[in-house]
């Protein structure tokens, strides 16, 4: 709580909410000043927050509490050393679903963030790859925002061209069909 | 008539620059431990970039616990590091008390202790005998095949299953530990340290493992820690980051054990680490066997959690005090408080998190998997640039990677 208050002190206008849940302390941010918001806590001595555990993105659609934005990407920090944890939540609006991205901090932030555009569709400004990464990439649409789908209403683009693919290869005298491999997989 | 034979051979060089070669390793090789597709570019043996592709597992595991109750998606962690299956499920039970609040009779948290143990064990044999394997050591697989089997018959005794155990429970465990277990488990303990000095006296000082290991794949610990490393990989590092001990959950905070620290950061630092471990396992087995108290192995508040038969309470369908889970339908608000945790816990592999985010329903509003693999595997082309493609597969195994894991 007290880094949260510090934090608050150090940067009044982008902090927008303190909460806190179970003993775990979340801080609700405008998204523009991430970048800095996050150095700081990274270099801060007696902050020291050194170990990012984890980014996600998350879809506030459903959520019954409209001081939210549309979308928010969380940020859960740790400090080995001083071994406390801060959970950093940006807002992001619907309209505009982008946000700094953080690798020139952690370099380990880079797949968090690609995993977070392909499934949530935020995509992350200065990052060097953004690209779909769990899915392929002509996919349509990102499976973890809330209007989607949990059951799929067509077969995926490519499922042609794939079946075509093991056709002409049975034709060559391959028989490894999805029908016959069923007692290997 | 025969034709003038050429008599010299040119290489075309482009323009000074010495051609690239590009290869696709994946998704099917062996050294790979799963499906995992590395596209490579070398010059000669050496690499200049590696990118690794995922995805070929994705199951959308975040997407399907957004529409289960929270017991019903206990079977999906099983799948995830499918080695070390009974780490993830503690894992998971461990995030959803804290987020539904939910305490843990003692018994029952020696018992994770035990079984998690257990599978730290499993999954580094796993680790050793295939990692071994890549590096051209074919009898240490079968040596730690050996060992494995034990464990796995123990795990068999213990709740029936081999491979995915679904054996915890949020608020307990399912089934309580029988004598025979017991007694069976403390062999092993005895057993174990010897085998341990077995594997050493195969590879701790063989000639060809040392050329394969140390000094490959070199970490600082800095480094390590800004790609997100954690588990073995950051401790050979000399980075003292230990779940067990930063944030202890279940009875970890009740047992003596050491954390085992690197320092050289390489491949054989790593293997070192991998190994105390096992040992500081033995030892807290040994521990939770000694300590085990009696009592109850679940928690009467979380009544809808359990099996029906198991289910000391009545449940009567029209109730509101209980029966959230299997009972209760999931549309419901105001069943749970409505929050959000990150609580990680150190699976065999690293720091396994869950992110879950509660809006009071029975359901996770949403819930984010922090798995370890997925982060070893993006560290892979920092480890992997300019170093030999025969020492790639020796990074690979040596980062632990289950590919079940990294993609979801």
């Amino acid at each position: 709580m007290e880094i949260a208050k510090r934090l608050k002190g150090r940067f009044p206008d982008e902090v927008l909410e303190i909460c806190s849940f179970h003993g775990q302390i979340g801080v609700i941010i405008r998204r523009e000043q991430v970048l800095d918001i996050l150095r700081w806590l990274r270099d801060t001595p007696g902050i020291q927050m050194n170990h990012l555990m984890d980014l996600c993105g998350v879809d506030n659609a459903k959520r019954n509490d409209d001081s939210l934005q549309r979308f928010e990407v969380v940020y859960n920090l740790y400090s080995v050393e001083m071994r406390h944890s801060l959970r950093i939540r940006a807002q992001i609006p619907e309209q505009e679903p982008c946000i700094d991205s953080i690798t020139p901090l952690w370099v380990g932030a880079d797949w968090h963030e690609r995993e977070c555009f392909d499934l949530m569709g935020i995509s992350f400004t200065g990052h060097e790859n953004m690209k779909r990464i769990l899915l392929p990439e002509d996919w349509q649409g990102h499976p973890l925002r809330k209007e989607y789908p949990l059951k799929g209403r067509e077969e995926w683009s490519g499922m042609e061209e794939l079946l075509h693919k093991v056709e002409t290869l049975q034709q060559f005298g391959f028989n490894d069909g999805p029908n016959q491999d069923n007692e290997k997989s | 008539m025969t034709r003038p034979v050429t008599t010299t051979l040119e290489i075309p060089v482009a323009d000074g620059e010495r051609d690239t070669y590009s290869l696709k390793m994946g998704p099917q090789h062996p050294a790979t431990h799963g499906v995992l597709r590395v596209d490579l570019e070398l010059d000669g043996e050496t690499i200049l970039k590696c990118t690794p592709h995922v995805g070929y597992l994705h199951r959308g595991f975040d997407k399907i616990a957004e529409n289960r109750t929270y017991a019903q998606t206990l079977i999906l962690t099983d799948r995830l590091d499918y080695i070390g299956a009974m780490a993830n499920n503690v894992g998971y039970c461990v995030a959803v008390e804290q987020l539904l609040g939910i305490s843990v009779p003692v018994r029952a948290k020696y018992i994770r202790t035990m079984v998690c143990e257990m599978s730290r064990i499993c999954s580094h044999l796993l680790w050793l005998a295939t990692h071994a394997l890549d590096i051209g050591a074919m009898t240490v697989f079968l040596y730690c095949f050996r060992e494995r089997e034990i464990l796995l018959d123990l795990f068999e005794e213990l709740c029936g299953a081999r491979l995915t155990f679904s054996y915890p429970r949020i608020g307990g465990v399912r089934q309580d530990v029988t004598p025979k277990f017991i007694d069976e488990l403390q062999r092993f303990v005895n057993l174990f340290p010897d085998r341990i000095k077995e594997y050493e006296t195969l590879i701790d000082t063989n000639r060809i493992w040392l050329k394969r290991t140390v000094g490959v794949g070199t970490l600082s610990g800095d480094k390590a820690l800004a790609l997100g490393l954690t588990g073995p990989c950051l401790r050979g590092s000399g980075v003292d980051y230990d779940i067990r001990r930063h944030r202890p959950y279940d009875a970890y905070d009740q047992l003596e054990f050491e954390v085992p620290l690197g320092s050289d950061g390489d491949i054989y630092a790593r293997y070192r680490c991998r190994m105390e471990e096992l040992r500081q396992s033995v030892r807290i087995l040994q521990q939770c066997i000694d300590m085990l108290p009696p009592g109850s192995i679940l928690d009467t508040d979380a009544p809808d959690l359990l099996m029906p038969l198991q289910n000391t309470k009545k449940i009567e369908a029209d109730s509101t005090s209980y029966g959230t889970g299997i009972i209760k339908f999931m549309e419901e608000q105001g069943v749970y408080p409505a929050g959000d945790v990150y609580v990680s816990t150190e699976a065999p592999k690293g720091e396994l998190g869950f992110y879950f985010i509660s809006d009071g329903s029975a359901r996770a509003y949403r819930m984010h998997i922090r798995s370890p693999s997925f982060i070893h595997i993006s560290a892979l082309p920092t480890i992997a640039k300019g170093e030999l493609i025969a020492d790639l597969i020796a990074n690979i195994g040596s980062l632990d990677v289950v590919i079940g894991e990294c993609d979801r």
